[in-house]
């Protein structure tokens, strides 16, 4: 059957194109692969192949022609025996590509993903005994408990097992679980976090210690594009169940590469859940809830509140749910909101300000993604005025997101603009004097107050 | 074509032979049609032909056991088709169809299928290296005896996270067959020009990987390899590597002019050594088929990748509430 040759699209972006030259001629036999003609487009000239034997029959666009259309026919093929002029009778004319079935309507847009559910927080039922708990032993029981539960969990990290962790998170858990599930790795946090992914691939559940999020850029790759954007890029098939933990954030006199809060980069990607606990009863719960949970999820820890210590319930199986913020202090004048240890700043300057007679609302968000923005709305709503506080740096913060948030859905109510207490916009100093400066402060944050209240 | 001596021409049968002229057919007239598909429009994107390299899929797969794993870059249509996913569901996903493996949401790039243990279609170059090393990782640690074929080009060998790849692999003796598809040019840079090193596979030897380079145009001398290189990670030995010499007939891309070789160099292997050329040479002068028979099967796999054209066409574009699918588990 006599078949036409139409003008090829050779560029995702090309339209039309320069039929340059014909390499075969009428009457010439071709097989597939052999090469027809060379088209110029807007970027390079190419080669033109055959997709099937037969013999050129007829050429209808002549060489040096500029403007051809994608898809115009420019020769026809015909078989043995045939004539050119079968192509109107024997095959249908050509048109564009075939249009495309229609879609159903689109349904209610949404500005962000579905969160999808996580565990519930339980309920701490009245009496329960509350043992006072670093957030460090926080992580590690979270761990050590999951860990039992479930066989597929895994710890890999450097010096997470021998060393028993280079912050002491991982303490004894080689001892109860031994090596195969407590993993020393070389330092080589792209190669590792890979090797995650691809083991969360396989069905198990990695938790991957990086000793410091700073390192994780290292790794970058692997968690934005292998673990975050899988499970939408196959249709839902495919996932990567697991943790990428360890200490984020300025920790003290440790410099510009090693001081840098990465909040805000990781709540930015859609296929991520972003955890970001302040007290260590919220570590431990998050920490369960972010094991058990069948995405990734980046588990933001800060070395300065590993020392902290807070009440955690004693209870069998206490667990955080995401994207439920944690109202720590109720209060009419004003929105304190913050997360991580952006709270011990929100905390003391409520501390302060109640002293002035200035009661302040202070709002832990405890995750990033997904974000508890009803209950944030709600309290603006009562005390039209807001504050986030926040150890990163100022540009697309998350406090900025926020501010864009409370202005999209209560700017009726607001009786101040919203304003972002941030680290400074500067690479972390290490001169002592330089460091203070370059930190976020609790006079800060109860300047930011004074000023939308307007005291 | 000239008669090129096989490695191990008594290791196969006529079933085997006719089976392999059928799957490497099968792979370049699917590639052929997505390259006429992509010239009507009907594929968007960056679009990676596997013409040319088939027989080293199709070798690896005929080592390959029931729950083996694999995992390559996005020149991944060869390898799927090879695994046996169906030929209809990958030209739908090409054309971002909810018939797609991905339901139209990963393209040429990505796809998967858990039922056939394909863990894609990875778009960052050698990024699959680690991830494949992952795979096995998982393999060992739940005692399931499987292998991990991971696939990567000679441009991705030339990447870091490879080496780190091979570091922990080998330290913790993962099931894995790291398979260096070495068609000699990482998009327009040939290997004389990215590295100096004479050899890509014994760069594993720094880290106590064993390996060997394969002729990927034998597709008998890929099977026996591969059949070599399982049998070391079956026995908990660590990771193999292969470097298996290759070809790709047509430029990195589809827009890829492909200025930085000869017509004469790629039309000397075309000509005399072609895989699928070899196979055919095989099955005539073994008596094994007639051209009768071989014209047959050519008339089946049209037919076969004809079909798939026709439902990557008429499947619908996915509905528009899949926007928002597929971001985070349901539960």
């Amino acid at each position: 059957m006599a078949t036409e040759i139409l003008m090829p699209a050779l560029s995702p972006t090309m339209e039309e194109g320069t039929l340059s030259k014909w390499l075969v001629k009428e009457g010439d036999t071709v097989s597939s692969g052999d090469i027809l003609a060379e088209i110029e487009t807007d970027k390079a000239t190419m080669e033109f192949e055959a997709v099937d034997e037969g013999i050129v029959g007829k050429i209808l666009i002549a060489e040096g022609s500029e403007g051809v259309l994608v898809n115009t026919p420019i020769a026809v093929m015909v078989e043995e025996g045939e004539s050119p002029d079968d192509v109107a009778a024997a095959a249908p004319a050509p048109t564009a590509p075939s249009p495309i079935p229609a879609a159903a309507a689109p349904t209610t847009p949404a500005t962000v993903a579905p969160a999808s559910a996580t565990p519930a927080e339980t309920d701490i039922p009245a009496g329960t005994d509350m043992k006072t708990t670093t957030v460090r032993e926080a992580l590690r029981d979270a761990m050590a408990e999951e860990m039992r539960r479930d066989e597929t969990v895994f710890l890999m990290g450097e010096e997470v097992a021998e060393y028993q962790g280079a912050y002491k998170i991982s303490q004894g858990l080689l001892d109860e679980f031994g090596s195969k599930r407590v993993i020393d790795t070389p330092i080589t946090e792209h190669g590792f976090a890979g090797i995650g992914v691809g083991a969360a691939f396989g069905g198990l559940r990695p938790i991957v210690e990086f000793m410091t999020f700073n390192f994780a850029m290292q790794a970058m790759d692997h968690i934005i594009n292998s673990a975050a954007k899988t499970r939408y890029m196959s249709g839902g098939q495919m996932s990567a169940p697991m943790v990428f933990r360890g200490p984020n954030g300025a920790a003290a006199r440790v410099g510009a590469q090693h001081s840098q809060d990465y909040g805000a980069w990781y709540a930015h990607i859609p296929g991520l859940r972003v955890v970001q606990p302040y007290s260590a009863a919220d570590a431990k719960g998050l920490l369960k809830s972010a094991i058990r949970d069948d995405n990734p999820v980046i588990f933001l820890e800060n070395e300065i509140l590993y020392g902290r210590s807070f009440d955690v319930p004693v209870m069998d199986d206490y667990t955080v749910p995401f994207g439920k913020a944690k109202i720590w202090r109720e209060g009419s004048d004003v929105t304190i909101v913050s997360w991580g240890i952006g709270m011990t700043y929100a905390l003391e300057a409520a501390d302060e300000l109640a002293k002035e007679g200035v009661q302040a609302e202070v709002i832990d968000l405890r995750t990033l993604r997904p974000i508890d923005y009803e209950t944030v709305i709600r309290s603006v709503q009562k005390t039209n005025r807001c504050i986030t506080v926040e150890e990163g740096f100022p540009v697309a913060s998350v406090g900025n997101h926020l501010a864009a948030k409370i202005m999209t859905e209560a700017f009726d109510y607001l009786d101040a603009p919203v304003i972002n207490c941030t680290g400074k916009d500067v690479p972390m100093p290490y001169a002592a004097n330089l460091e203070k400066l370059a930190l976020l402060t609790t006079k800060e944050v109860i300047d930011a107050v004074k000023s939308v209240t307007y005291r | 074509m000239a008669a090129r001596k096989s490695a191990n021409k008594s290791n196969t049968s006529k079933e085997e032979l006719l089976e392999f002229y059928r799957e490497m057919l099968l792979i370049r007239r699917f590639e052929e049609k997505a390259g006429q598909l992509y010239g009507m429009g009907l594929i968007g994107g960056f679009c990676h032909l596997y013409i040319g390299q088939e027989a080293v899929v199709v070798g690896l797969e005929a080592a390959a056991k029931d729950g083996d794993k694999r995992v390559t870059s996005y020149r991944d249509h060869g390898h799927m088709l090879a695994c046996g996913m169906d030929p209809k569901g990958v030209m739908a996903e090409l054309t971002g169809r909810e018939g797609g493996y991905s339901k139209g949401k990963g393209g040429s790039m990505h796809m998967f299928s858990k039922e056939k243990h394909f863990y894609g279609g990875h778009g960052i170059v050698a990024a699959q290296v680690p991830i494949g090393a992952g795979l096995a990782f998982a393999d060992k640690y739940l005692e399931t005896g499987g292998v991990t074929f991971t696939y990567f080009g000679d441009g991705a060998a030339n990447q870091g996270q490879v080496y780190e790849a091979y570091n922990m692999a080998e330290l913790w003796d993962l099931p894995v067959i790291f398979v260096i598809e070495n068609n000699q040019y990482a998009m327009g840079t040939s290997v004389q020009r990215s590295t100096k090193s004479p050899s890509m596979w014994e760069r594993g030897a720094a880290y106590g990987i064993p390996g060997e380079e394969v002729d990927g145009m034998d597709v008998l001398a890929v099977k026996a390899a591969g059949e070599k290189a399982t049998a070391h990670c079956r026995a908990g030995k660590g990771p193999y590597i292969l470097e298996i010499k290759t070809y790709r007939y047509r430029g990195h891309s589809m827009s890829d002019p492909a200025k930085y070789r000869t017509r004469e160099e790629v039309q000397k292997v075309r000509e005399e050594r072609d895989a699928i050329e070899h196979v055919r040479d095989l099955l005539l002068t073994g008596k094994h088929a007639t051209e009768d028979d071989l014209k047959a099967i050519d008339k089946d796999i049209k037919a076969v990748v004809n079909e798939a054209a026709e439902f990557s066409k008429e499947s619908p574009e996915p509905q528009l509430s899949e926007l928002w699918t597929d971001i985070y588990a349901d539960a």
